[in-house]
């Protein structure tokens, strides 16, 4: 063989390999947390908030952290949807297509996705040292929708641009003001790549920790106030993993089992519902 | 809906502006050398020295890049050139998936496997004490957490470059290494680098796996066995204390507006770059 083809399937061999250590990659992380998850779960992890000397090892589960990361996550994501909303259709509906400004807002989104979520946190607790806020699902809400509002609105944005302009022509000559021919047609046209936006952020929001260290604290009881502390999941998982007790570290690996499945349910859901939802739309 | 819009656009102006105001009072006590150059970090006697901090992040965020991107590559030409269409198809929920899992998860992970094998195995065969948690166990856990941004922007920045331009290297009697090598790579070179700077900026400002796995001592790493303490991770690690002692606010804002300012210039870098290739193919 000349060395041209050595070369080439040297590198085809390398390429196959690092393909299959990434892949693999993957398949351990879940694998590993599947194994190590799964004897300390029980219902009780699921059903109950932390009991007396939980910490130490007693009994109780991180319901707490389970409804108090969905409240959070959940009020990020409609806070950051009536943010999103506005902003994406003023770029494909209102703005011309070739605009600075739209570029620019594009642009800035891009960036503003890249900026790590400890520093919306820090942001968010100057925001809140500001108007005296103290550390609770507010603040945690605040914090998380401004870091996953960026991701939403650029994700809606890409489908939106993807909306064909007779569509919206064609709503002008039957007399459709902006208005309405942004909210229904290009909305509703746009919806199944919507709802994988808002699917992302929710994501997201539920599974991010820096952010939430400062602004949404933490506490042992399911609680729906907006002015008071909230655990979350991610923290959980922390907190328990820190402690010294074996028993407690197994409830960690449990805990990132549940948070776990919740993600890969979600990325699993979003695939089903925009499969669902192309059938309503207009190609 | 203007006034939303223009929001979106101010938010990044806002959050400079607000972060550098809070660190002003300690960028007007010391001077940038007294922070920046100084390895003594005791906030209750006054020495605030980032040093250590710094280049505990240079090097876990460069041990990351330095394992995440031959890969990367790899495996992104490997999809977009050689591979079948479905085989392609195939491998996008696997990296939407591990674009998913949360970083404490990655973190746990990091901790029930990567520390325990430094130590007992890679450690030990260097012949190194170490106790895993390292340089090196951030740099494996953050790499695998970039490989789907670099993968992705990569992949798409190899879909961009033309057709026929393969064509007609593989037609002059090239073989596909060859194309690849001399030609559709060449091609995609700005891109591929903005690919590792996005992939690079992540890596940066990861907080929580990296609090987890690397140990956070700070003091300045002398190898990859050695623990080390992130700018992210003291910021997550002293939230609590940092009201009662004075200046220390001050000297964890610093510490974000830094991670802000330099995550800011690499992303937009990269956005200006991707930004020009896609109009030059539109």
């Amino acid at each position: 063989m000349d060395r041209r083809r050595i070369e080439e399937r040297f590198f085809q061999g390398l390429m196959v390999l690092s393909s299959l250590v990434i892949f693999l990659s993957l398949v351990l992380i879940l694998v590993d947390i599947l194994v190590k998850g799964l004897p300390a779960m029980n219902l009780a992890m699921i059903t109950q908030g932390p009991k007396g000397g939980f910490y130490l090892g007693k009994e109780g589960g991180v319901l707490n952290a389970i409804v108090g990361s969905a409240a959070l996550a959940g009020g990020a994501t409609i806070l950051s949807f009536f943010l999103s909303l506005p902003v994406v259709l003023y770029l494909n509906v209102y703005l011309r297509q070739s605009s600075r400004f739209s570029a620019f807002i594009r642009f800035s989104l891009d960036v503003l996705w890249g900026v790590p979520s400890i520093v919306y946190g820090a942001f968010g607790f100057t925001l809140m040292l500001l108007f005296g806020i103290k550390a609770s699902l507010l603040g945690g809400i605040i914090a998380v929708s401004l870091l996953i509002f960026p991701i939403m609105s650029r994700a809606m944005d890409e489908v939106m641009k993807m909306v064909p302009r007779e569509l919206l022509e064609t709503s002008y000559s039957l007399g459709a003001t902006r208005l309405e021919a942004g909210l229904k047609v290009v909305l509703r046209q746009a919806m199944p790549g919507i709802l994988t936006a808002v699917l992302i952020a929710f994501g997201r929001g539920i599974g991010d920790a820096a952010s939430v260290i400062f602004t949404a604290g933490f506490s042992d009881h399911v609680s729906f106030s907006l002015f008071r502390p909230v655990a979350t999941l991610p923290l959980a998982i922390f907190y328990q993993l820190g402690t010294p007790f074996p028993e407690v570290q197994d409830r960690a690996y449990a805990s990132s089992l549940i948070l776990t499945l919740i993600i890969v349910g979600i990325s699993v859901f979003t695939r089903l519902i925009t499969r669902r939802f192309r059938s309503y739309t207009i190609r | 809906m203007f006034l939303v819009t223009a929001f979106a656009g101010l938010l990044l102006f806002v959050m400079v502006l607000a972060l550098y105001l809070k660190s002003r009072p300690i960028l007007e006590t010391k001077t940038l050398g007294q922070l920046f150059l100084a390895t003594s970090w005791s906030p209750s006697r006054g020495n605030f020295g980032f040093l250590p901090f710094i280049v505990g992040t240079l090097w876990v965020t460069l041990a990351a890049v330095v394992i995440a991107v031959p890969l990367c590559l790899l495996t992104a030409v490997f999809l977009s050139e050689y591979s079948p269409r479905w085989l392609r198809e195939f491998a996008q929920p696997p990296i939407d998936l591990l674009a998913g899992i949360p970083s404490v998860v990655y973190g746990v992970w990091g901790v029930i496997v990567v520390v325990p094998i430094i130590k007992d195995h890679l450690g030990p065969r260097f012949g190194s004490y170490t106790t895993g948690y390292s340089v090196l166990a951030g740099g494996v856990v953050l790499a695998i957490m970039i490989f789907p941004v670099i993968i992705h922007i990569s992949l798409e920045v190899l879909a961009a470059v033309k057709f026929e331009v393969r064509e007609v290297s593989l037609a002059l009697g090239a073989t596909r290494w060859q194309t690849v090598k001399h030609v559709v790579l060449r091609k995609a070179l700005p891109g591929i680098f903005a690919a590792v700077v996005l992939g690079l900026s992540r890596a940066f400002g990861e907080t929580m796996s990296v609090l987890m796995v690397t140990g956070n001592v700070a003091r300045l790493p002398h190898s990859v066995f050695d623990p080390a303490y992130t700018l992210p991770a003291l910021i997550a690690n002293n939230y609590g204390e940092m009201l009662s002692i004075p200046l220390y606010d001050s000297a964890l804002l610093l510490a974000s507006l830094i991670l802000l300012l330099v995550t800011l210039v690499f992303n937009a870098f990269s956005q200006v770059i991707l930004a020009r290739l896609s109009r030059r193919v539109a």
